[in-house]
Formats: structure tokens, sequence, C-alpha cells
């Protein structure tokens, strides 16, 4: 279709949806109103239990089967991505110490701070997976600190070090580990008292979340930065100048 | 515990492949992904078996109804016999991708077990959120392994429309969900269906009812994007022209059927008696022709396979969407056979490229000899499609169109005969393009070299092993006899599925129904007239569409201005469709948002 | 207005929705993807607010009714789940797009040729 047609038929119908949509909100109660039900009944429940994170008891206790799809929705993303971003037959990966990848100089003070700041934030994302049945926080915030914090490597200048540190397969192996921990819990539990579980729930969530980002994370960086075409033609390096690796159309994706 | 377990086992093994896949031998890891399937398939049969008399409820957490927190999952006898589908079809999945399959460390076997358990997730759900929740993994496991072979340009980018047009279309589901959680604030369909109804919303009381229309159309606009219903349908051909064949088998045989489930699930239990449902009738109806249509006029094997998936999943929406017990007996009897045989047919779609390095028909004139059972799959496959009895097909055709008549839907009969006529002549055509008709030479090919296929095993096979072959043929025979399927516990089933009551009492009060339901009588004349009909016109259609040399000439030199005229007609509508299926994701994104108008429109009380 | 919440959700996903039609780059389209999702964040919260009320979190106050009314945890928790599903969908999609974007050498939807045979 031309650009005009489908702009056409889409105007069309998000007039249609809004219409619909605005209607329906009408109908719901006004914003910042009394009347939440099933909020009341899932605070009781969180004191009943000794979660003072209402949240968190929603999340790892009472509503757990959502939580192990969220857990198993990580886990395939994670997986799709090592199948999706592999080397196929025509190009292969370089090994990382080959070259030095970020901006081509690294200014002293990054390299410093980055390196100075990697185990405070790590220290604080497991913080706060520990303390998220208490207080805000939680395994899938605290599990995103750790999983980014890691990167403050690459940000230092120093892709190769980042490497050392987190060796994909055992990534990979702790990742489908830590959903596997999570599944008998969740499933298998009837009416215990919620105190030991929600902590150890968090916990798993806090190493599966964390791994799964470096997972996703570090598939990309190969792909960017690590593979090669092996056809003819293809003899460029691009070293340690941006990082950047030329596709097969001779631009940056 | 059975309903937990079933979903625990198929994802303990999935994690555990996927931690050490690396490391395991290959027979290691087929053997355990086949073994869980068939255990979990032995779990839902017992699952099935148990739910005439004594449906399994369980509440998770030991968070009971009482609690008002909690989360059931339920099995009545439906949502059993469709887990059980699932279970067999996965097995026969992994069955045909035994030790051949192109496997990366365990990662195919991993996916596929996530995806049984999601879908297993799916269908037990009691809860509108984890519902949402186990069909967006099934979505995501689906997008991975639509684009499995990532080496391929077309695979990437089928596997991109796939999922933005299907997330698209989940967001939207979820803000359904979210407009009745603020309404009710519950989000267990059992729990909701009752405070719909007990707080009174009769219809035309105003503000009440568009909060109820509103969330209806939204929550089965994500529903109706799986079930490919038009015009939400664009994205299913080109996924299952570039997924791998095990996944096509599980995609076609249950997934997009899920679709039909959801819709189905969420209106009985939760909007019975408070929408109308002629919106998904139509939008049905347009499926089972357009994709019909559009199956005829393809030459790829897999695609012509997908198109027909369209459209008999619109005629199990048109079933659907008649609203009653007798009807929905007819759609479980249509889709436990359209199960079977869409599987079987893609199997053996797959050993042809595995064998051939290519599935488009013309490529493949003539090439059939020395793969009788294939050939014999496409044959009968294509009979049963056009609804042979005893095929399932046949059983759900006759009932569904005895009950939809009985609501004045005359229009049902011929939409279904020209819909399974035109799949079944499109198959029936391709067996006889490929097994019947004489190899062109080599070079000479009208599709140049756009036929050739990448195989799914390295390097392609000399000749098919048994393990590729068995399972379709399995599949084939479970397709070909589900018409036989006792009426009895059919329409039991479908009465206790199509009575929100009786499901709001099973989940809640723990209390069986036992309707009194009047079995579904599949062997009545008109249905074997129909089914004879059909079968006569799907011949028809596949002789007229084999192209043969001597009465081509005849037919150029005999054509007069009038059939000249009208052949020029036809081919400005065809290349007209063919456009409309143009790829372009921007095309298929504004194609829903007008869905989602027309929807809406055909939903509203005025 | 207290209905003004709920639509700027709607108008969130309707521009998001825009964006991927009209969009003429796929790592556009997946964004705006994106775009579509965070406008359900915004209903569900939106949803679960109360006025004067505070955190759902116990560990410095008492629970109501003894202390102050908190907002609702459960849509707090369904936006996180949200969140993940949302953020794992963009990853398995930008993957897409970046396969799609070696093979085919370009990312325009325009430029990429259709799948019908």
């Amino acid at each position: 279709m031309r650009p005009s047609p489908r702009l056409l038929l889409f105007a069309a119908g998000a007039a249609g949806t809004a219409a619909l949509f605005t209607a329906g909100v009408l109908g719901l109660p006004g914003f910042g109103g009394g009347g939440h039900p099933y909020a009341d009944r899932a605070v009781r429940h969180a004191v009943q239990q000794g979660t003072p994170n209402a949240v968190a008891s929603v999340t790892f206790d009472q509503r757990a089967f959502d939580t192990l799809g969220e857990e198993l929705i990580l886990l395939s993303a994670a997986l799709g991505a090592v199948v999706l971003l592999r080397a196929v037959d025509g190009e292969r990966e370089d090994a990382g110490g080959a070259h030095r990848h970020g901006p081509a100089e690294v200014p002293d003070a990054l390299r410093i701070a980055g390196h100075l700041l990697l185990p405070p934030t790590l220290l604080v994302g497991v913080y706060i997976v520990a303390h998220g049945h208490q207080s805000p926080g939680g395994g899938f915030q605290g599990g995103v600190v750790l999983g980014t914090a890691v990167h403050l490597l690459y940000l230092a200048g120093d892709y190769p070090a980042l490497q050392r540190l987190r060796p994909l397969p055992l990534v990979e192996s702790a990742e489908a580990a830590a959903a596997a921990a999570f599944v008998l819990p969740a499933l298998g539990a009837a009416g215990q008292a919620a105190t030991g579980r929600v902590p150890a729930l968090n916990a798993a969530v806090g190493v599966e979340v964390g791994c799964a980002l470096v997972l996703l994370i570090g598939k990309f960086f190969d792909q960017a930065l690590l593979l090669r075409e092996t056809g003819p033609g293809t003899g460029d390096e691009t070293g340690g100048g941006t990082g950047r690796r030329e596709g097969r159309a001779g631009g940056s994706p | 515990m059975i309903l937990q377990a079933t979903i625990a086992l198929p994802v303990l093994v999935a994690a555990l492949l996927a931690a050490a896949g690396r490391w395991l031998p290959r027979p290691a890891v087929d053997t355990a992904a086949l073994l869980t399937a068939a255990a979990v398939t032995a779990l839902t049969a017992r699952t099935l078996a148990r739910s005439g008399h004594d449906p399994q409820v369980a509440w998770l957490g030991g968070w009971g109804p009482g609690t008002g927190v909690g989360i059931p999952l339920a099995a009545d006898p439906l949502a059993a016999g469709l887990a059980c589908v699932t279970a067999a079809l996965t097995l026969a999945a992994l069955a045909f991708s035994w030790r051949y399959f192109t496997e990366i460390q365990a990662i195919f076997h991993a996916l596929v077990l996530l995806f049984l358990a999601s879908m297993c997730a799916f269908v037990y759900a009691g809860d509108l959120f984890d519902a949402f929740v186990f069909f967006e993994l099934m979505s995501v496991v689906a997008f991975a392994l639509t684009g499995y072979r990532s080496e391929e340009p077309a695979t990437v980018h089928g596997a991109l429309n796939f999922g933005i047009v299907q997330s698209i279309g989940a967001y939207l589901s979820l803000a359904g969900i979210a407009l009745l959680y603020g309404r009710t604030g519950q989000l267990g369909l059992a729990a909701i269906g009752r405070h719909l109804t007990g707080a009174g919303t009769p219809a035309g009381d105003g503000s009440g009812d568009a909060l109820v229309t509103a969330a209806f159309v939204l929550v089965c606009t994500g529903y109706l994007v799986k079930a490919a219903a038009v015009p939400f349908h664009f994205w299913l051909a080109d996924a299952h022209a570039v997924a791998p064949t095990p996944v096509c088998v599980l995609f076609s045989g249950i997934m997009v059927e899920l679709g039909v489930y959801g819709v189905a699930r969420t209106y009985w239990a939760v909007f019975a008696g408070l929408v109308p449902l002629r919106a998904i009738a139509v939008l049905g109806a347009a499926a089972a022709l357009l994709g019909a249509v559009m199956c005829v006029l393809q030459h790829h094997i897999k695609r012509l396979l997908a198109y027909s998936t369209v459209s008999h999943v619109g005629l199990m929406l048109v079933g659907v969407a008649a609203g009653t017990p007798g009807a929905l007996g007819g759609t479980a009897y249509y889709l436990a056979g359209h199960a079977g045989v869409k599987g079987a047919l893609f199997l053996a779609a797959g050993a042809l490229l595995n064998r051939h390095e290519t599935v488009d028909a013309r490529e493949l004139r003539g090439r059939g000899r020395g793969m009788p059972v294939t050939g014999a799959t496409f044959l009968a496959g294509a009979l049963c499609l056009a609804g042979l009895p005893p095929s399932g097909l046949f059983a759900g055709h006759a009932v569904t169109e005895h009950a939809v008549l009985e609501l004045g839907w005359w229009w049902y009969t011929p939409l279904s005969a020209a819909a399974s006529a035109l799949t079944a002549g499109a198959v029936l055509r391709v067996w006889l393009t490929v097994w019947r008709g004489t190899p062109t030479e080599q070079g000479s090919g009208s599709a140049g070299d756009g036929g050739h296929e990448d195989p799914e095993t390295p390097g392609g096979l000399r000749s098919v092993p048994w393990t590729m072959v068995l399972p379709g043929v399995a599949l084939l025979a479970a397709g070909a006899v589900a018409g036989l399927m006792p009426g009895g516990p059919v329409a039991a089933a479908a009465h206790m599925f199509a009575d929100r009551g009786a499901y709001a009492g099973l989940v809640l009060d723990g209390a069986v129904a036992h309707p009194h339901a009047p079995p579904a009588d599949p062997w009545t004349l008109p249905g074997f007239a129909g089914s004879a009909g059909t079968l006569l016109l799907a011949a028809a259609i596949a002789a007229s569409g084999v192209r043969r040399p001597a009465a081509a000439r005849l037919r150029a030199a005999v054509r007069t201005g009038g059939a000249r005229a009208l052949g020029r007609a036809a081919d400005a509508v065809t290349a007209r469709l063919h456009a409309l299926h143009s790829g372009h994701v921007g095309d298929y994104a504004a194609w829903l948002t007008a869905g989602v108008a027309v929807l809406a429109l055909l939903t509203t009380r005025f | 207005m207290s209905v003004l919440p709920y639509l700027t959700a709607g108008w969130i996903m309707l521009a998001g929705l825009y964006g991927i039609v009209t969009s003429r780059d796929l790592i556009h389209a997946v964004v705006c993807l994106s775009v579509t999702q965070s406008g359900t964040y915004v209903l569900l919260l939106a949803i679960g607010h109360r006025y004067g009320a505070t955190a759902p979190v116990f560990s410095d106050r008492p629970p109501p009714p003894a202390g102050p009314p908190v907002t609702d945890p459960v849509v707090q928790a369904m936006a996180l789940t949200d969140i993940v599903v949302g953020a794992t969908v963009t990853a398995l999609l930008l993957a897409l797009a970046v396969q799609v974007a070696r093979r085919r050498g370009t990312l325009d939807p325009g430029a990429l040729r259709s799948l019908e045979s």
C-alpha cells in the first residue's frame, strides 16, 4: 500500500478505537477515588503473612504464578537471543582480546571512575534484592541493577575485562538454574507461611534477571563487536577505532 | 497437583536443557525432550479422562477462593482436551526433529518444551491476567522459534512482522484487562463474571455497558490476532512460510486455535449475554473466505497450508460466535480433526523440503516418486480437509451446520463448503502436481531460482527416515478418526463450557455440574450430502488448477473475448490480493487498528 | 477531570501505533511498540491510584486502618510483570531487526520484499 492509503486506513481505525476506549474509561471509577477492593484484600493478606512490602507479597506470594510466567518469558527471550544472534555460516567470532573497544581514547578519569563505581553498584544491587521483601525493591529491580552494573567495565573502555568477568556459557547455565529454582516453590507451595519463601524467591529472581540481562546485552555486543564475515572482500579491520563493524551493505545497521 | 505437574515438568526439563545443553550429547537431548512430551501427554490424558465426572481445579499457593486473592487452574473437559491435543502435537513435532533437525545447544528442544508448558498453562488458567502472561510467553517462544533459521533473510523478516503485530494485539488485550480490573476489582474469570452479572448490568444501562463492550473488544483483539481473523491475519502466512517444520505443526495445529479458545473462554466465563458475538462471526467468515481464496493462489506449499489454516480457523470462529453449546461441540470436533490433519500435512511438506530442498509446487512437479507415504499423506489430508467421513472436520461441519441452522444462519453451509473445497482443492492440486505430474526439465522451471530453500537438516537427506514419516502418519490417522469421538461426552463438555454459572460454580464453589445435553450427532444425511458435495467441488478445483500443456494451448485458442476479459479481471484481483499481503509491517498495523474499529462498531449496541 | 489520566494512556497507545504505521525504519517501529506498551503502564497505575495515599510498604509505618491509606499493590505488581514482558519482547524484536539489517542490508519496511511468491 502507498503511504497515504495506509495512513487513511489507520486514521479511520484510530478514530474508532479512540471512541471505543474513551467510552470505556468513562465507565471507570474516577481517578484517585476510593474503591479498591482487591487492594484492600491484598494488603490485609500481606500484613498477615508478615511481608512488609505489599507489592513483594503480591508478586511472590499471592500471585506467584504470574511471576513464574514472567521468569519463563525472560528465560525464553534470553534463549531466543542466543539463537537469533548466533554466528552463522560465513561469519566467525573474534577473540575479544584482539580489540580494545569503546571510544578510542577513553579519558583516564572515565576509566578510573568506571572501575571505582563497579563494586559499590554491585553492592547496591545485592542490597536491593536482599531487602526487597521489606522495602521498595526486590528481585527484578535489583537484578536489573546487577545486570547492567557489570557493563560499567565496557563504558570504562575495557571490553575484554567484561568478557572475563562474565563468561557467557556460565551465565546461561546460572540463569536456567535460577529459573528452575523458582518453579518448585512457586507451584508447589500450599499455604505455608511466606516468611522464608518470599526472600528465597526474591533471590532466585534477582539471579535470573541479572543473568538474563547480561546474556542479552552480551549477545548484542558479540554481534556488534566481534562478528566478522569470512567471505572474500571483507578483509577490512575496524580494530580499536570506533569499534563498530560493517554489515554486508557497507554501513552500520 | 496434576495440573501443576503438567506445567512444572516441561519447564524443569527445559531449564535443564538450557543450562546443560551445551555439554549434553544430541541423543540425550532428544530423549529427554521426547520423554517429557510423552509424560505430559499421559498427564493431560489422565486429566481429560477425569474431567467428565471430576474436573480438576487447583488454587495455587494455598490461596483458596475464600481469600479473594487466589489464582485458580481449572481443567474442564474442553480445556483438558485442548491440553491433550497440545501435548500430542508436541510429541509428534519432537519425534520429527529426532536426530536430524539442526540444533543449537539444545535450545530448540528447550524452547519447544517451554512452548508446551505455556500452552497448557494458558488453557488451564482461570485468571485473566495469568492468561495474558502465558499468552505472552507463548508468543515470545513463538517469535524465537519462527526466527530460528536466522541465516535466511525471509525468516527474520517474517518473524519480525509476526512479533510486532502479535505484540500490539497483546498490549490492547492488557488494556481491556485493566478496564475490567478497574470496574470489578477482580482478575479471576469466574469472579469477574459473577461480579458483572451480580451487580446487574442490563443492556441499555448507559455508562456500565460501554466499559463492558470496550473491555470485550480490547481483550478479544489479542486473541483474534492469534487466531488470524481478518484483518489481523497478515502475520500468519509470513510466519509459517519461514518457521521450521515442527514449529509450523505446533503453530497451525494448536497455537492459532488457542486464540479461538481465548475468545470462547472469555466470552462464556465473563461476558455471556452482555455483548453480541456478531463481530466475531463477521471476522471469522471473512477469514474463512479470504484464507481459502489466498490458499488457491499459492505455489509455496507451506504458505498454502498457512492460508488454509486461516480459513479453517475462521470457520471455527464462526462456530464459536454462534453462541450455542451445539455449535461449540461442532467446533471441538473440527479443532481435533484439523489439528491432526494440518499437522500431518506440514510434516509431509517438511519431508519434501529435506529431501528436495524446495517446497515450491512448481519446482517439485513430478518429483514425488520415491516418497509414497508422503504422497498418501497429502492425498488423504486433502480429502479429510474437504470433510471425508469420519474425519473430525466432517463431524465438526455436520454438527455446527445443524446447530447454526437453528439460528437461521443459512449462509454458513455455502461458506463452509466453499472454503473447505477451495483449501482441499489446493492441497489436492499439490498432490496431483508433485506425485502425478510429469517432471519438467531442469533449468526451465518457471519459478527460476526463487524456489530453492535450505533444508532443515545439516545437508539434505537422500531418503526420509522413519522418524520423519511416522509422526505424520499417526497425526493423520488421529485426525481422520476424530469424528468417531462419542457425541454424548462432547456435547456434555460443550454444555459445561458454555454455561457461566457452571464454570463459576466449578471454580469458586467446587460444585460439578452435570448438564443434560442432547448428544451431538454428526451422522446425518445433510452431513453426508455436504461432505460429498465438498469433495466433488474440491476435485474440480484441483483438476482445473493443474496445468497441462495441451489443454492450455486449446484453451488459449478457443478463448473468446468475454472469457479473456474475465481472465484479465481475475488476474487483476489476484494481483491486488497478493499486493495487499505486502510484508510491510506498517500496513499490518494499520489493518489491525481498522479491525479493532470494526470490532467495536459491530459489538456496540447503539 | 478525573478521566484525564486514562485518556492519556489511550493517547500514548495510539501515538505508538501511529509510529509503527508510518515508520521507515524497523528499529524505530520496535521502539514505537514499546511506547504503545508504556500506555498500558499508565493505565494500570492510574487505575490503582488513590489521592492522599502512600506506597504500600509497611517497614516504617503501620498498615491501614491504623496508618495512612496506601495505593493499590496489585496493579503495581501487574505493571512490574508488564515491564518485564515488554523489555524481553523488545530485546527479541531488536535482535530480529539486527538480523534483518545484516541479511537484507536495509531496515526500511518499504524496501523489504514481500514474502508472497
